[in-house]
Order: structure tokens, then sequence, then C-alpha cells
């Protein structure tokens, strides 16, 4: 595959790395130290331009390329470099912003190719994500988004003392908006009936929305988990501390959040309706100690410059809080945050390089994860009239398809749909569903 | 003094509004040559409405609104419809209402939707049905609000209209319905006349059926009138309490419509029913209706098993107790102002909730008076907040209106509002005490509040001589006069009127 990679920074140099092996890359930058460094690094092309002008990208071959990748720091450069991609030929785009609300803008287009974009990846959402996974769900061993967040696929393993060891599936089941995909035995993918005994050591694969994940994996993991009743702080009202702050109230909990500047506070506060936001200089320890800092259960560290987040990750620490999960903006540096005492760095560049990655991998239109290396996949898909789904109720189109399927979860006109044996899909519906390998080939012929 | 106010273009545009007053006399008018009852009151009332219309027109040829003329008009049409409204009571020279202080104060009571009156014998033996109707037909135009009205209507007013329906309209702020103002306007105004008229034919349609014997087709135009505009004036003596039981449980919910914010019917015609739902001020107002009704219908109720009862037939009976209760509860909070029976009779404690219902109000955006529920949900709302930020006085907490935030100023505007209105209360109750006794009057102190504040509150009947089977005629002409000052002031919410009286409007 040939792929053109525009910007040479920390995301686009990565992912650069990584595909190098197996595909022809190109890389796109304005910078000509970049570019000469990263000649010399990796095996790839790399082109001193601007890769929103046509000249460029065609330098790069725009015209008979597979893929475009946009991973500078400026959203609107990736854009319209994009764009202007699409206007010569049709080449798979991959975005990068920081910004939201083109993500929302993008997800919101009916067929999501606005902009040019065929795939966006928002940095600080992800990043938020990436956090409030490490924080909100700590009994999870991996988690993925669907339906633009709307649907949480998540996967938890059950340890000996878990109170839904040695319960069936049906006892454990109490949340309505959540359906067991799949049970994960001894390497083998099972798909759990009502009366399917749940054993300790098992993995099991659950969707639903993510105040239902969130409920079971207190079922699951009462120790781990947070109740609802902990206390979450989160430093900083950055982008990333605000979208943080908004998962975690999607998921039922009630963060604290400090932030410094009024004007931005008191938007926070608008925007936040179950948050508690402070306006305080975060790094006063005086403050900290009277706000029960020290009593945290969690503490993020969501501020701009990576110093002031070490400084107060490691005060918060200092203090007495449980947990401190802290924003590194420079990569170099998560090593140096984990060294003093920092529970978990987050680096946004890395989380969206590996995003990209994964999905360049898979290169599916459509959202997807990968289960147990390759054993099953959880897929969304947009169904259409045509589809075997389409019409009927859910038992009925399931009966038609191999063993080995499981509709997860849907969501029709960005809502959550629970499904149900009797639910009825209809045309548009975005259904999120597990599949198991060797069903794989003739499920996705018939959706 | 140099006046930077433009007061020529805001007598202009009154004047506009007073001319067009004539064509809403066309219907009294009507019903006069109807009844057989001679045509000299109304036809005399329009031509002096013509007249002096079209001679403030021509103070300025070619009108134009600021913000400050604004006020002025507004507070300037209230005045002069009301003054040209009484001239019907005076030309017609029937009963206590012919005199001109009197006849203004039934017009003043009758546009700001008030429902007090000083007219001794309530009926068609003194006066004529066209006045009678006429009396009922102010109510229903200054319900929605005649600015409303106008800016729904004259063009020229569409610029300014925002501003000018700003100034009038009941709770802080409008909401701008649809790009135009005048079709906002309209769409509040197509509401009201739609509810006004499904009102009208179910009245009637009950006395069709026969459960509503006394409930003519006369009564029940009359009656649609009055309730949609939470106005209170009835053409029967005894009010609503003259009329069936069907008659009065039918009232009970176009009251409690009436003091609905009128844009969530603009939305439930576009089939967003579920912002009824969703609404915060929708739901507080009828938790609090429940709540008062609940207590007055217990109270009522469980005065039959005391000793010595003082409700009469009312007490020990359920159906009686909680229909009596919730009428008149919703009665006074949405400062309609009609009586299902003489609530002076019952015991002092329901007597109590009823004096605390004078306060509460109907909804932003209705046509009911007082303080306004949404005023005292976000006081309680942010007396809440005042609990929080005293432990934790870094939190930054906006004050919360159904997922929406309140700028700290509206919150504070509704504060410095609601201190107003008391401070207003309490002066305004000693100045009619104190006019009292100067005239040698016999007042108690809680009539004379009581009176004050269904003024003030644009509500209608108080409590002991101005009960509800009472009138305000026993009062002297200034504070009868004082009383019209304040049913003025409490229609357009104070502020707009006391502005007038400060140096800065008009000067810098």
């Amino acid at each position: 595959m040939h792929v053109i990679i525009i910007g040479a920074g920390e995301v686009g140099s990565s992912i650069a790395a990584s595909l190098a092996d197996a595909h022809e890359v190109v890389v796109v930058d304005v910078d000509g130290e970049r570019v000469d460094a990263l000649t010399y690094s990796h095996d790839v092309l790399a082109i001193e331009g601007d890769g929103t002008s046509l000249d460029t990208l065609e330098e790069a071959g725009v015209e008979r390329t597979d893929m475009i990748i946009a991973s500078t720091d400026r959203d609107e450069t990736n854009l319209v470099a994009c764009g202007t991609a699409k206007t010569v030929d049709d080449p798979f785009t991959i975005a990068r912003v920081k910004n939201v609300d083109y993500l929302e803008t993008w997800q919101h287009a009916e067929d999501r190719r606005a902009f040019g974009v065929d795939f966006m990846v928002c940095t600080n959402l992800l990043t938020a994500q990436d956090i409030v996974r490490v924080i909100g769900l700590p009994a999870a061993r991996d988690v993925d988004p669907f339906a633009g967040g709307r649907v949480q696929m998540a996967e938890f393993e059950v340890g000996p003392d878990s109170p839904v060891a040695d319960q069936t599936v049906r006892e454990a089941d109490r949340f309505d908006s959540l359906t067991f995909a799949a049970l994960l035995r001894n390497g083998d993918v099972e798909i759990p009936r009502g009366e399917t005994l749940i054993r300790a050591d098992d993995r099991v694969v659950v969707i639903g929305s993510p105040e239902s994940v969130q409920g079971f994996a207190r079922e699951i993991a009462p120790s781990e988990t947070p109740s609802g009743n902990e206390d979450l702080v989160i430093i900083g009202g950055s982008e990333i501390g605000y979208h943080t702050a908004r998962l975690l109230e999607e998921r039922g909990l009630h963060p604290r959040l400090i932030e410094q500047d009024p004007d931005r506070a008191r938007q926070l506060a608008e925007e936040l309706p179950d948050t508690v936001v402070m306006e305080n200089d975060p790094t006063d320890a005086e403050f900290l100690a009277r706000e029960h800092v020290d009593e945290a259960d969690a503490v993020v560290a969501a501020l701009d410059s990576d110093e002031q987040n070490l400084l107060v990750s490691v005060l918060a620490k200092q203090l007495g809080a449980r947990r401190t999960v802290a924003v590194v903006e420079s990569g170099d540096y998560v090593d140096v945050f984990e060294t003093v005492g920092v529970d978990v760095g987050v680096n946004p560049r890395e989380v969206t390089a590996e995003e990209i990655t994964r999905f360049t991998r898979e290169l599916h239109t459509e959202n997807v994860a990968l289960i147990e290396n390759d054993k099953a996949e959880v897929l969304e898909v947009e169904v259409d009239a045509e589809s075997i789904l389409v019409g009927r109720p859910i038992s009925e189109a399931v009966a038609d398809l191999p063993e080995g399927f499981v509709v997860g979860a849907i969501t029709r006109d960005e809502q959550f749909v629970v499904p149900r044996g009797d639910t009825v899909i209809e045309p548009g519906d975005h259904v999120v569903a597990f599949v198991g390998r060797e069903a794989l080939e003739a499920v996705s012929e018939k959706l | 003094m140099n006046v930077r106010v433009d007061w020529r273009a805001s007598t202009s545009l009154v004047g506009t509004v007073v001319k067009w007053l004539a064509v809403a006399m066309a219907f009294p008018l009507a019903l006069a040559v109807f009844y057989g009852e001679g045509v000299t009151t109304f036809a005399a009332s329009m031509a002096l409405a013509v007249g002096v219309g079209w001679s403030l027109e021509q103070l300025d040829d070619d009108p134009d609104l600021g913000a400050r003329e604004g006020f002025l008009m507004v507070a300037l049409t209230w005045l002069a419809v009301s003054i040209i409204g009484a001239s019907p009571y005076v030309i017609a020279g029937q009963g206590t209402v012919a005199h001109p202080v009197n006849a203004l104060f039934e017009s003043m009571s009758g546009f700001t939707t008030t429902g007090a009156t000083v007219m001794r014998n309530i009926g068609f033996e003194d006066h004529s049905r066209a006045l009678m109707m006429w009396r009922q037909q102010t109510q229903w135009l200054g319900g929605m609000g005649i600015v409303v009205l106008a800016v729904a209507i004259l063009p020229e007013l569409s610029v300014g209209g925002a501003q000018l329906m700003d100034a009038e309209a009941p709770g802080p702020g409008i909401t701008k319905l649809t790009p135009r103002i005048a079709e906002t306007a309209r769409a509040l105004w197509r509401a009201y006349l739609g509810i006004t008229a499904l009102e009208m034919s179910l009245l009637f349609g009950l006395h069709l059926l026969g459960f509503a014997p006394n409930m003519t087709l006369y009564q029940s135009v009359a009656h649609g009138f009055t309730t949609m505009a939470t106005g209170g004036f009835s053409p029967a003596a005894r009010s609503i309490e003259f009329f069936s039981a069907a008659v009065q449980w039918l009232i009970i919910p176009f009251m409690v419509a009436a003091g609905t914010n009128f844009a969530l019917f603009w939305h439930a015609l576009n089939g967003e029913a579920e912002m009824f739902a969703e609404d915060n001020e929708f739901r507080f107002y009828v938790g609090v209706l429940a709540v008062f009704s609940a207590v007055v219908a217990v109270l009522l109720f469980a005065d039959g098993l005391a000793e010595q009862a003082v409700v009469g037939p009312v007490a020990g009976e359920v159906e009686r107790s909680a229909r009596h209760a919730m009428f008149q509860v919703v009665s006074l909070v949405t400062t309609t102002g009609y009586a299902s029976m003489d609530f002076n009779t019952w015991g002092q404690p329901a007597q109590y909730v009823l004096f605390v219902a004078l306060f509460v109000g109907g909804s932003a955006g209705s046509t009911g008076g007082a303080v306004k529920i949404v005023r005292w949900l976000v006081i309680l709302k942010s007396i809440k907040r005042e609990l929080f930020t005293t432990v934790h006085p870094e939190a930054v907490r906006p004050v919360r209106l159904g997922g929406r935030s309140l700028d700290e100023r509206a919150v504070r505007g509704i504060y410095a509002f609601t201190l107003l209105y008391l401070l207003i209360f309490f002066v305004a109750g000693a100045v009619v005490y104190f006019d009292a006794a100067r005239t040698g009057m016999d007042l108690v102190a809680l009539d004379a509040m009581s009176a004050v504040a269904a003024t003030l509150g644009n509500v209608g009947p108080g409590f002991g001589i101005v009960g509800p089977m009472n009138n305000y005629i026993p009062f002297p002409a200034t504070s009868k006069l004082f009383m019209v000052f304040l049913m003025w002031i409490g229609r357009l919410e104070i502020l707009p009127v006391l502005v007038l009286l400060t140096p800065a409007y008009w000067r810098s």
C-alpha cells in the first residue's frame, strides 16, 4: 500500500515508523530539518513542502496513493490537506484534529465524508477517553468506544473474589442496556446463553451504554471500580480536562474540576452540570488540603504545560491522593513522570498515533475492535435497506446467520436502543455486533 | 431642562394604539344594538378614542423609537388605554362606576387584568349588558398584552417591537419564538385566542348539555374573556359561585393554562409537547399549585371535624373541600381572582395560605401577574448555591434552569425585582392604611395589606372588606388613585414605570 503522511511531528513520525516495514510511506513536512532527520532514521521518502498545496501532494504521488494521513498539529491544515487530495483522486483520507467540534461535524454528516475526510481522529477526545478508562474502569482489560461514544465494548477478567463468579449470565446481567457478547475461556470464544455459568478466570466481553458498562464494572470488580461516591479530581480545565469530566459525568460519576481562570471556570461550570468546578490556583497546597484533595481516589493533572502537570501530580501524590494520572504533552517525559511517582502518564500524541496505526492496519471503513488476537471482532455497521437484519425482529435475523453473531447495541438517530429478541432494526441504524472469526466472512457478506 | 427622550415619538405611537381601541369597542356596540340598549355610550367612546388617538398621532408624523422611547411608550400606552377605556363607564352613567375616579379604577383594573371592582351592584339591573361585556373585554385585551397585540398588527412597531414586548411581557425577558418579532407576537395571540375560544365553547357546551343552567352564551363569552386573561371580572355578583360545580371544575384547568408560559403552547402546537414535561418552571408551577391546594383542602376538610366549625357547608365533604380549595388556590396563584365561594368565611389558617398565594404569581410569558413563579424558583436555586459556596468558597456554580445556566446579571435582576416588589408592598400598605386613617375609614391593617397585594399583583380580591364578594368602594378617592398606580406598575413589572421617574432617564 502507498501511504502519504502529512506532518512529520511526533504523531506523523510514529505512524511512519510503524507502517514503514509493510508499506510504501511518503512523509511531507514544511520543516526541512525534520524531513532530513526522518530520511535517515526510517526507510521512508521524506519531502519538504506544504501538505495543503496540490504541487506538493502531486510530488508525493497523490494520484496513485491508497491512503493519506494528515497528522500535523494544526486542525485546519489537516482538513484542507484531505480535501485537496480528494480533488485529485479518491484515496482513503485520515485526519487528526484536536477540536471536538470538527469531529462532531464530521460525525453529523450523513455519509461521514465531511471535509473530504474518511476517518477522523480527535486527539483531545481520545486522550480523555484514555484517562477515563484508566480512572473509571481500571478493571477493564480493554475498552473501545463505538457510535460516537454512545456505545462501549469492554472486556473484563473475572477474578476469583468477583461477585459474579459462579453466577449464570442471567443472574449477572442486571443492566437493561447491556449485552453479554462473549465469554473467553481457555482461549476459546463462547457465545453465552442465559444459563451459561461464569467462572473465575473467564473473560467477559460486554457491549452497552457507557453507564451500564460502568455499572457492570462495579458488579464484577467492586474494589477497583469507582462507585459514584469516589472522589475524582481533575486539575486544569483544558479541553482534555473538560472532556474527561464530561465522560465521567456520562458514566454517572461526579468529578471535581479546578481551574484558575475565572472566565474559563464559569464556562466549564455551565457546561458540566454534575461537576463541581472550583476557581483557584491548582498549585496552592493549602487550598488542596482544605478541599481534601489528599483523600481523593484519583487526581488527573490536565493543565496546559508538562511542568505544571508534573508539579501538581507530585504534589497531590505527596498529599496522599490514591492514584494520579497526568497528561504529558512531550512523549519523552512519560517515563520521567512515572519514575517520580505519577501512576500513569498519558501522551495525547502517542494515543493518537496508536489509534491511527491500529485503524490503518485493520482498514475497515467502520469502527472495529479485535478480541483476543483476532479470534473475534466487534464491529459497527450502518445497515441499509438491503441488509439481512432490517425490517424484522433480531431473533429471526440472527437465526439466518451463522453461530457466533451477537447484536450488542443499536443506535438510532444518535440514541441508544436496547436490542432485544423482538427489536426490529430499521435502515440507517448503527449496529454494534460481536462476530466470531468463523462467522466473520459469512456475516460481512450478508450485512 | 434638556430632555433627551423623544417623547413626541412615544406619544404619537400611543395615539395610534388608542385610535385602534375604537375597533375593540365595536363588539360592545354591536351588543348594545342587539339588546336594544342604545348606541350613544359606545358611539361616543369610539369617537373619543379616534379623536384623542388622532390628535396624539399628530405630534410626530414619522415616529422613530429608541430603547428609552420604548419604555415611555409602553408605560403611557397602558395609562392612556385605561383612561380612554374608562369613558364608557362615565358616559353610561350607571351605578357607582359612573364616578370618574371609580371609572378609571374599574378600567385600569380591567386592562391590567386585576379584577378588583368598585361596582356596587354587579349585574344587569343597574348596568347594560353591553357595558358589562366591555368590562370583561378590557381584561381580555390586557391579558396577553396590549403592546404585544399592537406589535402583532401594526407594522410600524416591528423594528423596536422586541424592546417594547420586553418592557411589557411578564417575567424576566421574552423568548423570541420566530425570527420576526411580529410573527412571535402573532403566535402568542393565536394561542391565546385559540384557548379562549375553546373555553367559551366548552362552557357553552356544558350549558347545552344541561350541566350549567346559568352559563348562557353571554356568560360563556364573558368568562372566556376573563379566565384566559387571569382577569377575574364576572358579570355575576357572586362570581363563579353563581355557576354549577361542573363549571367550576372546568374553569380550573383553564386558569392553570392561563398561568402557563404561552411559548409552551406554541411549542406544543409545533409537535413538541414534551417541552411541558421538561420545562423546570412549569413543573415547579404545577408542584406549587398541587401542594397549596392539598394543604388548603385538608384545612377545609378538617375544619368540619373541629368543635366549632367556621367553614360551614364545605367542611367534612371531600368533593367540595377539594373543589373550593383547588379553585381558590389556582385562582389566586395565577392572579385570576375568581371566587367559587366567599373565602372570607374560611378559617384563619386556610386564609393565611391564600394570602401567601397572592405573592406567587403565574409563569413568565403567561397572563398572570405578581412576582412570577420563575423568580421564586431562581431565588430558591441561588439560595441553595449560597449554602454550597459557603462551604466551598472556590466553587463556581451557575444557577441552572432546565439545562440552561442563567447569566449572573439575570439572577441579580431577579433578586432586585423581588426585593423591590416586597418593598413597594410594605410601603404601599402603609400609605393605604394612613390614607384610610386620615379620612376616618375603619380599616384593619391586614385588609389594607391584602388590598395592596391584590392590586400590585393584579390579583383582584383580597381579604376582609376587599374579600371576593365585596368591593373597593369604601376606600377614599386618593387611595383608589394610588391603587390605580399600583395596578399600572404591577402589570408592567415596576421597573419600566419606575425608570421614568429617574432624572437620569430624561437627561443624560
